[in-house]
């Protein structure tokens, strides 16, 4: 290759540079999470969810809706409950 | 077309991609196609099959936003609207992940059978990206398919894989289980396509695999640089900037809903020994 470094421009591929950082995003958060799986535990927070709000309110187990978005920095967990209207007590 | 589609009750197509051999571009093709078809205005579903690896999250883009997968569906562990990731970039298009933590045993037919029936209410078009092999999973895969598209390299060891994986699309399939149904629609995508190593003799031609293979041929798509990018940044590469890999789908994608696209066959590379060394993705 080095033969024709002339034709080497400043040109390291950015598509490239995007597979390394979402590789590491990615791995560092399998690696990392209890013996390196993935987030099972998130369907027990799901539940345990649900049973700390049914002690104030009646809610159904499908009214809970989790999202994830992980980051290098940090991940966020978006929880959507979608409570009973105004009318129920 | 697409807005009288939208009013009218979804298609619920399922399509298998499959291939036997490993490697061979079923990840990316069903990434492509299931990108391709929501482009159209079509509302479709891509679920990942290949248990314990998942990677079309990954080619698909969307591997920071999973959080419940399949076999948490079929565990009932959650509900399917939960597993599913809307896409980005194409409110048609959604993605169904796979669990990286169980095995293929995870998925039996009766929750796959299950979860297909909940999508076919609501999406038209039901892509299944198949682990390689022939076992288990990619059983799994292709058994409730009305159409699978047998991906194959212009290669012997492909070609023999995809001889095979016909066989148990007509036999081993709900629809070869049921009497008087049509059998399942196979076609074959010939992927990695380089017409410079064909022209040498180096690679088998298109009309040499289909000879073999004697079923109708869906599309060529070429050996390209594209993919790679594409697959870098995590966009289905019908999404990407444009490109002839792209095109290819594009066309293998309009026949797939049944127009008729007249076949190119395309490559990126060209002989010229100053466009090997210089030469970009197109
Ligand atoms: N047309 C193509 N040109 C160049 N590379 C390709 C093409 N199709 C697939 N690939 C590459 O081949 C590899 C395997 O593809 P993949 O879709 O994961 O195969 P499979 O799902 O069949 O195992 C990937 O690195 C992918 O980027
Ligand atoms: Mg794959």
């Amino acid at each position: 290759m080095s033969i024709f470094s002339f034709a080497r421009r400043p040109r390291r591929p950015k598509s490239a540079e995007t597979a390394k950082n979402r590789l590491q995003i990615l791995l560092a958060h399998e690696r990392s999470g209890g013996g390196g799986k993935q987030p099972d535990y998130l369907p027990m927070l799901q539940r345990d969810i649900v049973e700390a709000i049914r002690k104030h309110v009646a809610i159904k187990e499908t009214d809970v809706d989790i999202r994830m978005e992980r980051g290098d920095e940090m991940s966020s967990l978006e929880i959507n409950i979608e409570l009973p209207g105004a009318t129920t007590p | 077309m697409t807005t009288d589609l939208k009013e009218k009750a979804p298609l619920g197509r399922v399509i298998v991609i499959t291939s036997g051999k490993g490697g061979v571009g079923k990840t990316t093709s069903s990434a492509a196609i299931s990108a391709g078809l929501a482009k159209q205005g079509f509302k479709t579903v891509v679920i990942d099959f290949d248990v314990g690896l998942r990677n079309l999250d990954m080619t698909m883009g969307c591997e920071r936003r999973v959080v419940f997968d399949f076999i948490n569906v079929i565990q009932g562990d959650a509900r399917l609207k939960q597993a599913l990731i809307r896409d980005k970039r194409l409110d048609t298009l959604s993605i169904l992940p796979t669990s990286q933590t169980r095995d293929k045993n995870a998925l039996t037919k009766e929750g796959v059978e299950k979860v297909l029936d909940e999508l076919k209410q609501e999406f038209d078009y039901i892509i299944c990206d198949s682990p390689a092999g022939i076992e288990h999973g990619a059983q799994m895969a292709m058994h409730f398919a009305d159409e699978a598209v047998v991906v194959t390299n212009p290669e012997v060891s492909s070609v023999r894989d995809s001889d095979r994986v016909l066989g148990l699309l007509s036999s081993q399939t709900k629809r070869a289980e049921t009497k008087d149904s049509e059998p399942v629609k196979a076609q074959v995508l010939i992927t990695r396509h380089d017409p410079v190593r064909v022209e040498s003799g180096e690679m088998m031609t298109v009309e040499d695999v289909l000879e073999i293979l004697a079923v109708p041929l869906l599309g060529v798509i070429p050996e390209s640089q594209a993919i790679l990018k594409a697959s870098n940044t995590g966009t289905p590469v019908v999404l990407d900037q444009p490109s002839v890999a792209g095109r290819a789908y594009e066309d293998a994608v309009s026949r797939l809903v049944g127009n008729d696209v007249e076949m190119r066959i395309e490559g990126e590379r060209r002989p010229g020994l100053l466009h090997r060394i210089f030469g970009r993705a197109s």
